[in-house]
């Protein structure tokens, strides 16, 4: 073996060791986090947990449905509210935005996801909560699903529009022209060739921006209340249900983590379990649609 | 050591590593750490709960100036983490803002209760509310969400909103101890991680109701009275004032070397002095 044989070999072993290291993590985090939560698992029931709608630690009384319920519902929320949003951002990008613009624009967006999320959360507090205390709904308060779901949605924003941008642009070029050529306009071009070809990779970016929804907690904390109940609506009106406070998994986690002990402590751990399960659902689908959305190239 | 007290507190991703490393670490710590001998020099390490921490700085720094060989470490965590320290051996002293539970005194009946200072717990509403007092049954009834609204209690009309701290706090724990009886706080409260975060929410949101620790009180927040007696430390010291809870240091067994003599400074004059001086409430 030569000397230059050898040095791209001990390389070839330090990248495989970085490769295996960052596996490892991922499985330590993994095992570290179930063994935590087995004594939860055992003591309380894992059906009695999932299903549980009352947590009060103090009475021993740990059910994580309102949890799980505040988390899929602020989640819907900013689904509702960001994938609209993204979506145009991510259009107006790849079709119809000049490169003089785009050069602005795109930066610009990518900003946000660098912003820390204390930073929304605060803004969420000073700025959306007393926005939306101004909607006139007996016991709203402004904390709740509705200015979480608007921070959100700010927040995943980013995520899912530039993941729908890569995947508008990966339609190719000739479908355009055809379309184009064969007389349709450019809404239509848009509308009937360009979204429904690049659908697999936008609705995988909208998964992304799901996992990133349900991930984040400190945000999240500042603005929802925090209150353990599952969302009800409180008028005659079913979208004042996110008027309703609520709690996120991971809120339930970081508020209480702090002075949790025992089956407490193990509860929380096992919340975290819940949450771990569901985002690696989400992560592994939105990995398939990815692979299934691959034009082969010609 | 404490390594593993702190992972508890910072997100998964460091938890996994630190615990390995911590794991690690623990065993050659375990060898080192309880150098007690009867001249003072040494480490003590204090750890529990944030309402304590401030103080058992402040305490804790004017020890030190009087034994320079002595380094103690105090460390937050939470009334629950104070006592499990204690228990376990993690922490000299174990500090508490509540009282020991009974179901932590059957398990652990070595513990010995020190209390070196005690906290008032304040009733605050936000700036608008126009009721100055209330008695403690129309607290507790505010709080258990069976009273939703200020015209119930000779308010305007204005709908109630309960702010709370969450499950665990010490702060919350003595508040229930002190003022609901058995009642539980209500399931719609908002709930924030900490006095200061409870005093944002209530300052910000029209008809808040809320609990703080003396230390907290300030502008931001309209203190009630209760049965008639402002919270203040004067009515506090007599009595009048009932939202009074302890703040307890913990120690497994009788505490000696250090901790013995640390705790005899707490309680010597200086040392409730600085109990004073620091906006708490005496023992002596």
């Amino acid at each position: 073996m030569t000397g230059k044989q050898r040095l791209e070999s001990v390389v070839k072993y330090i990248l495989l060791f970085s490769a295996l290291m960052s596996i490892l993590i991922v499985v330590m985090i993994g095992i570290f986090t179930f063994r935590e939560a087995i004594p939860a698992f055992r003591d309380i029931g894992i059906i009695k947990l999932l299903t549980g709608t009352v947590w009060r630690p103090g009475q021993g009384q740990y059910g994580i449905l309102a949890m799980i319920a505040g988390s899929g519902l602020v989640t819907l929320g900013a689904v509702v509210i960001g994938v609209p949003l993204a979506l145009g951002c991510a259009i107006f990008l790849s079709e119809i935005a000049p490169p003089a613009v785009r050069s602005i624009v795109r930066p610009s967006i990518e900003l946000l996801a660098g912003i820390p999320s204390v930073v929304y959360g605060l803004f969420g507090m000073v700025v959306i909560v007393p926005l939306v205390r101004n909607i006139d709904v007996p016991g709203n308060t402004g904390f709740g699903l509705l200015s979480a779901s608007i921070v959100l949605a700010v927040m995943i924003l980013p995520t899912i529009s530039s993941v729908s941008e890569y995947a508008i642009r990966s339609v190719p070029k000739r479908f355009r022209e055809g379309s184009l050529a064969l007389g349709a306009t450019k809404w239509e071009t848009l509308t009937k060739v360009i979204l429904p070809g690049a659908k697999s990779g936008v609705m995988s970016a909208i998964i992304l921006g799901l996992g990133r929804a349900l991930g984040e907690t400190i945000a999240m904390i500042m603005v929802i209340g925090n209150s353990v109940i599952i969302p009800f609506a409180s008028s005659d009106n079913p979208l004042s249900i996110f008027l309703s406070r609520a709690r996120t998994l991971t809120g339930n986690i970081a508020v209480e983590i702090n002075y949790a002990t025992g089956l407490h402590e193990s509860a929380l751990f096992a919340t975290g379990v819940v949450l771990f399960a569901l985002i690696m659902i989400m992560n592994s689908s939105a990995r398939m649609l990815i692979g299934r959305g691959k034009w082969e190239k010609k | 050591m404490h390594k593993n007290v702190i992972t508890r507190f910072i997100p998964f991703a460091v938890l996994g590593l630190l615990t390995v490393l911590g794991a690690c670490g623990a065993d050659s710590g375990n060898d080192a750490a309880p150098v007690e001998d009867t001249s003072l020099s040494g480490e003590l390490n204090v750890v529990g709960s944030t309402t304590v921490q401030p103080l058992a700085e402040v305490l804790a720094e004017a020890f030190e100036a009087l034994e320079p060989d002595v380094i103690i470490i105090v460390q937050g965590g939470g009334s629950s983490v104070g006592v499990r320290s204690a228990v376990d051996g993690n922490a000299d002293i174990g500090m508490a803002s509540r009282e020991i539970k009974l179901s932590e005194l059957q398990e652990n009946p070595e513990l010995r209760i020190h209390t070196v200072a005690r906290d008032g717990i304040a009733i605050v509403t936000e700036l608008g509310v126009t009721v100055d007092n209330l008695s403690k049954e129309q607290i507790q009834g505010i709080f258990a969400g069976e009273i939703t609204n200020w015209n119930e209690v000779g308010g305007e009309n204005l709908v109630i909103t309960v702010v709370a701290r969450e499950e665990g706090s010490g702060t919350r724990a003595a508040f229930e101890e002190l003022i609901m009886d058995d009642a539980l706080i209500a399931e719609n409260a908002i709930l924030q991680p900490s006095n200061g975060a409870v005093r944002t929410s209530i300052s910000v949101i029209p008809g808040a109701i809320g609990f703080l620790s003396f230390g907290y009180l300030d502008d931001q927040t309209k203190s009630l009275a209760v049965n008639g007696f402002l919270p203040t430390a004067e009515f506090a010291a007599t009595g009048s004032y009932e939202i009074v809870r302890p703040l307890n240091m913990i120690t497994n067994g009788e505490p000696d070397g250090i901790a013995a003599v640390f705790l005899e400074f707490i309680m010597s004059e200086d040392g409730q002095a600085i109990v004073v001086s620091e906006g708490y409430l005496p023992v002596r």
